[in-house]
C-alpha cells in the first residue's frame, strides 16, 4: 500500500472533479471519501490506474453526495437552487489548490488543516493526531475553512507569500503521531516548487531541506534537545545539504532576496562549518542584518544578539541584546548563555534557571534546567 | 495554534461577584448553568477549538510511595488545603487573545437569579513541542 502515491495523486483528483463542475467543498470531501475507501481496498486489491481509480471513486461519491442533498432539500421543501458551480480552474490547478487552501480570510490553522487534507491527502483523523485535537474537531475546522473559501473563485493567482507561511508553520511546530509533518511540509513545498518559479519558494525549500538535514543530530537517544554546537556534525545528512545549499545557491543568483532565502543562508553557512568553532559567525551576522531590514521581526534581532556575541565576543552580544524588550520570548535563555561566554557563571546560572521557568516547552525547559544545573554544581566545587 | 487549559477552581480562586452556593440557586437556574456549560462546549466543537473538557469530584486521597515491596501511603483529603480543581477545559486557538475572549465567555455562565457569575477561570498555556527551526 503506497500511502505516498495517494497523498501525491490527491490534488490532481480534486481538480479533476472542480473541473467537470463539482463545487470545491464537496468535491474535496468526496475526494476524502476516496481516500478513505482507497486504504480499504487497496492492500487486498491494488488498481492499475491509481489515478483513475480515485477519480471515478470520488466523482461516483460526489454525485451520491449531490443526489442526497436534493433529496433532503425536497423533503425540506427548500426550494434555493445550489449556486451554479464556479468557472473551471486556470492553467495548474495544483497551484490554485495551494493558493486556496492558504486563503488570507483563513486564520492560520484553518490554512494549516486544509491544505495538509485537500493538498496533502491526508485523512482528518491523521491530521487530528498530529494537533492532538480530537477528529470531530478537526472535521469542524476543515469545514469551515472549506465555507470560508467556498465564494473564492479559483481563477486568479493568489499570493505565494500565505502558501510559504502556511507550509512553514506546518514544518516548524513539530510533530506527532504517525504523520511526520515536517517530511510532509517538505513534499509539499517540494510539488509548489515545480508548480511556481519563485525564489522565495525555492529559498523555503532550501531552508527546509538544511534544517530536515540535522534533525537526527538533534536530540540525543534519551530525547532531550542537543544544541546546535554541541551536535555530532557526522550524523548531518549531507545529501540534503548539499542539495538545499544548491537551491539556495540558484535562488541567491537570481538577486530577489527575501527573508526565507537570507535564514536558509544562515543554515547553509552552519551547515558548512566541519565544527562549531570553524563557523563564520562575521557572514552569518551579515546575514541576521540583512533579514532584520526584510522582517520586523524581534525574534531576528535575538538570534542576531547571539550572532554578535560569537562574532565579537559576549560583551558586544549583550550589548546587542540590552537593546531588545526583555520580554521577548527566549531572551532570558540568550543572557544566560552569552554571560556563561562572558565568564559570569553565577549570573548565567540564575538566568538559565530563570529562562527555564519561562520556557514554552518541555524539551527546552529540561534543557535550561540542565544547564542551570550544571552551573550551579561546578559553584558548588571550586 | 496553541493550547490552553482554562481551570475552574471549587477553592483557591478569588471569590467571584455572584457568590452564591450552587445548592441555594433556583432549581432552573442550576438547569440553566448546566446548559450554558453544554452549549459553550457544542459551539467551540463547531468553530474546532474544542479539546476536552472534564468535571472532578471534589473529595479526592493523597498517595505516596512507601518503599521497596510495599504497598502505597495513602492519607487525605486535607481540609486546610487551599487549591481545589473543579474541571476543566481543553481548547486549541490561534492566539492568545482568543482564548482570553473564551475564558471571559465561559465566566460569564449563569449563577443566582440568572445573573452571570463572573467567576475567576485561571488560563495556563501548554508546554509545546520545540520548534524546527532553531536559528
Amino acid at each position: 500500500m503506497d500511502e505516498a502515491l495517494l497523498r501525491r495523486l490527491t490534488p490532481g483528483v480534486l481538480a479533476a472533479l472542480v473541473r467537470r463542475g463539482a463545487d470545491f467543498a464537496a468535491a474535496e470531501d468526496a475526494v476524502q471519501d476516496a481516500l478513505l475507501e482507497a486504504l480499504r481496498v487497496w492492500p487486498a486489491d491494488p488498481p492499475r490506474d491509481a489515478k483513475g481509480w480515485l477519480i471515478a471513486v470520488a466523482w461516483r461519491r460526489f454525485l451520491d453526495a449531490v443526489r442526497a442533498d436534493a433529496a433532503r432539500r425536497r423533503r425540506e421543501d427548500v426550494l434555493e437552487e445550489e449556486p451554479a458551480p464556479g468557472p473551471a480552474p486556470a492553467a495548474d490547478d495544483t497551484l490554485q489548490l495551494y493558493f486556496l487552501c492558504a486563503h488570507p480570510a483563513l486564520s492560520p490553522s484553518s490554512a494549516v488543516a486544509l491544505t495538509l487534507r485537500a493538498v496533502g491527502g491526508l485523512t482528518t483523523r491523521q491530521i487530528a493526531q498530529a494537533y492532538l485535537v480530537p477528529e470531530a474537531t478537526m472535521a469542524q475546522r476543515i469545514s469551515r475553512a472549506k465555507r470560508t473559501v467556498s465564494r473564492v473563485r479559483l481563477d486568479r493567482p493568489g499570493d505565494v507569500a500565505t502558501v510559504l507561511r502556511v507550509l512553514y508553520l506546518v514544518f516548524n511546530e513539530g510533530y506527532h503521531g504517525d504523520v511526520d509533518l515536517a517530511a510532509e511540509a517538505i513534499r509539499l513545498t517540494r510539488q509548489l516548487a515545480a508548480a511556481v518559479d519563485h525564489p522565495e519558494v525555492a529559498g523555503l525549500l532550501a531552508l527546509m531541506l538544511l534544517h530536515h538535514a540535522r534533525r537526527a543530530a538533534r536530540t540525543a537517544s534519551d530525547g532531550s534537545l542537543v544544541p546546535l554546537a554541541e551536535q555530532d556534525r557526522g550524523r548531518w545528512d549531507t545529501a540534503l545539504i548539499a542539495e538545499g545549499v544548491a537551491i539556495l545557491q540558484a535562488a541567491l543568483a537570481r538577486d530577489r532576496l527575501g527573508e526565507f532565502q537570507a535564514q536558509a543562508a544562515v543554515a547553509a553557512l552552519h551547515a558548512d562549518a566541519p565544527t562549531a568553532g570553524e563557523t563564520d559567525w562575521v557572514q552569518i551576522v551579515e546575514w541576521y542584518d540583512e533579514l532584520t531590514r526584510l522582517t520586523d521581526n524581534p525574534v531576528v534581532r535575538l538570534n542576531r544578539a547571539v550572532a554578535v556575541g560569537l562574532a565579537d565576543g559576549p560583551r558586544a552580544g549583550l550589548a546587542a541584546l540590552a537593546e531588545l524588550d526583555p520580554a521577548l520570548p527566549r531572551h532570558t535563555a540568550v543572557a544566560a548563555y552569552l554571560h556563561e561566554r562572558d565568564g559570569d557563571l553565577a549570573t548565567a546560572g540564575r538566568l538559565y534557571a530563570e529562562a527555564a521557568h519561562k520556557a514554552p516547552n518541555l524539551a527546552e525547559r529540561d534543557h535550561l534546567t540542565r544547564q542551570a544545573a550544571r552551573l550551579n554544581r561546578t559553584r558548588r566545587r571550586p | 495554534m496553541a493550547k490552553y487549559l482554562l481551570l475552574k477552581h471549587y477553592r483557591g480562586a478569588p471569590p467571584c461577584a455572584n457568590d452564591v452556593p450552587m445548592d441555594q440557586w433556583a432549581p432552573e437556574e442550576v438547569s440553566a448553568h448546566v446548559k450554558y456549560m453544554q452549549d459553550f462546549a457544542a459551539r467551540l466543537q463547531e468553530t474546532g477549538e474544542f479539546v476536552d473538557a472534564q468535571a472532578l469530584a471534589p473529595e479526592g486521597t493523597f498517595v505516596r510511595y512507601a518503599g521497596e515491596g510495599r504497598p502505597p501511603v495513602t492519607d487525605g483529603p486535607f481540609a486546610e488545603t487551599k487549591d481545589l480543581i473543579a474541571g476543566w477545559m481543553v481548547i486549541d486557538v490561534d492566539t492568545y487573545e482568543r482564548a482570553l475572549e473564551l475564558a471571559g465567555e465561559l465566566s460569564a455562565a449563569p449563577g443566582a437569579g440568572g445573573e452571570p457569575l463572573h467567576e475567576w477561570l485561571e488560563l495556563r498555556p501548554f508546554l509545546t513541542e520545540p520548534p524546527t527551526v532553531t536559528e
